[in-house]
């Protein structure tokens, strides 16, 4: 079986775990961020997540140390920029990740031929290294940790935040926090898919989800769901067909996507069937 | 007995006055009308009867064991996402998190006073239904039943008519004023003459650098009043 066979390396099982879970922290953090309409923000921060990674190399600086701070700076930056209406939200995201991307690949070709800028845009999960596996397992645990206990919270702020803010819920607090979870989780799973790709993680499971889900709680689930079996059998075909790892994963999210359209088509065609008999 | 009451009141945004000197107060079940021309502060009122911006100058009160927090608000529809995938259950429940005491999930005593407070709107039918496929009006019940989870003595509704048809607008009036008659204190914000004329118990109207605040009997009789009929085209005289 090629399951067994996967589970027979350490390497392959640790890659298999910290995708597993990130993908989940992602999609999850992806239904508030989607409906918030905040969803650019995860594509702005992967790309300040690669020039910062960039910077990095080129001072030969631990990579993490660097990432992490940078992206969180830049998620508060741009969940701000976005919460302000007039402000241009969608071109400040733009001119913000284009920037990053530009210094980023500067870095990257002044650091020298030792850098891989190809596992920096498109993720290289077989190089997960040991000590990369526990931050992930941490960020992961932390991240569906404070989702769960502020479940009903973010989505009292998602759904209606000037309700929640007149009921005395401290709306910014919860976006604060979300735009902190989604930095982490979008430092960690760039190693996976990359910073060009990471952004599929957090939109494709809630478009799938809100095809097919009608309550905010089966949405989430179904999003989870959905990115976990997409991480699984993406992982899987990468391994039986050789092909690379991210890009297999974000082919799969494409496939049930296409198939969720199909099915949300043919409930409404079936409903007004039934209605017209 | 006096609910929230409001002194010498200076209202505006960013050291910008737009109102100064204005007193109000709100009785324990009464039906207050707050009107005026777009620009005239009632969002600013809102803003700071709810307690999300502090008056310039002034002070608002809250007694009578009514809290802050505790105030049911019908915000205005435009703030809320038509294609926001949620219950009606889960809507109303969000009602209550502010007392929240679990952690997790729900009480079983505010699951069941959710579903009394569906069947009073008369929407226990749709409980389980997509919140973005009901009509108009049915979404303004939830969220009135939203409101009531958060508070039983008043609730504030922010032009609840908005972008209704005539006759469900007549029937969003028609629930406010039993549920005023139940023992509810109903704030409204409108554009609309009508609720002012029906049901309406007191008037704050609020015009440029002016303002009425009284009985709606003293109010038809006042100038305010009466510029504000004629502009709706109830001018009798």
């Amino acid at each position: 079986m090629i399951i067994t066979e996967i589970l027979s390396y350490p390497f392959l099982v640790r890659a298999l775990l910290v995708g597993i879970l990130v993908s989940v922290s992602a999609s999850l953090l992806g239904v508030s961020l989607v409906l918030r309409r905040f969803s650019m923000i995860g594509d702005g921060l992967s790309h300040v997540g690669f020039g910062a990674l960039g910077v990095a190399a080129f001072l030969s600086l631990p990579p993490m140390a660097v990432t992490v701070p940078v992206v969180i700076a830049a998620a508060v930056v741009l969940l701000h920029l976005s919460s302000r209406r007039k402000g241009g939200g969608d071109s400040a995201i733009a001119l913000i990740s284009s920037s990053a991307l530009a210094i980023g690949v500067i870095a990257v070709s002044a650091a020298g031929v030792n850098t891989d800028l190809n596992a920096f845009l498109f993720g290289s999960i077989l190089s997960v290294s040991r000590s990369d596996a526990v931050v992930s397992l941490l960020i992961s645990a932390v991240t569906l940790f404070s989702y769960s206990v502020f479940y009903h919270q973010i989505y009292a702020t998602t759904f209606d935040p000037a309700f929640a803010t007149a009921t005395g819920i401290k709306t910014e607090r919860y976006t604060a926090l979300l735009s902190l979870l989604t930095a982490l989780v979008i430092v960690v799973g760039m190693r996976i898919l990359g910073s060009l790709l990471i952004s599929s993680l957090i939109i494709f499971p809630s478009a799938v989800a809100m095809k097919l889900g009608k309550s905010y709680l089966s949405v989430s689930l179904i999003a989870a769901a959905e990115s976990l079996i997409a991480f699984v059998l993406g992982f899987v075909s990468s391994y039986v067909f050789s092909l690379p790892t991210g890009a297999s994963i974000v082919l799969v999210h494409l496939i049930i996507f296409a198939l969720s359209v199909c099915l949300r088509h043919s409930i409404i065609v079936f409903r007004s069937h039934r209605e017209m008999i | 007995m006096i609910l929230i009451e409001g002194k010498d009141i200076t209202l505006g945004y960013e050291g910008q006055g737009i109102i100064s000197g204005l007193s109000f107060s709100v009785e324990d079940g009464d039906y207050l009308c707050i009107v005026g021309e777009n620009g005239s502060g009632k969002s600013t009122f809102v803003k700071t009867v709810l307690g999300l911006v502090e008056p310039l100058k002034g002070t608002i009160s809250y007694r009578g064991g009514l809290k802050k927090n505790e105030i049911g608000y019908l915000p205005q529809q435009s703030g809320i996402q038509r294609d926001f995938p949620s219950s009606v259950l889960e809507v109303v429940l969000s009602g209550c998190l502010n007392r929240r005491k679990r952690l997790f999930g729900y009480t079983a005593d505010e699951k069941k006073k959710a579903l009394l407070e569906l069947e009073r709107l008369g929407m226990n039918r749709e409980r389980n239904a997509s919140f973005q496929e009901l009509s108009g009006g049915q979404q303004q019940r939830v969220l009135l039943a939203r409101a009531l989870m958060a508070t039983e003595k008043l609730i504030f509704l922010d032009e609840p008519v908005t972008g209704l048809d005539p006759k469900t607008s007549s029937e969003l009036y028609e629930i406010v004023d039993e549920l005023n008659r139940g023992g509810i204190t109903i704030m409204m914000v409108t554009h609309d003459i009508h609720p002012a004329l029906n049901d309406a118990r007191t008037i704050l109207h609020l015009s440029q650098g002016r303002y009425f605040f009284g009985s709606k009997e003293e109010y038809f009789r006042s100038d305010l009043g009466r510029m504000f009929m004629k502009e709706a085209g109830h001018d009798h005289h």
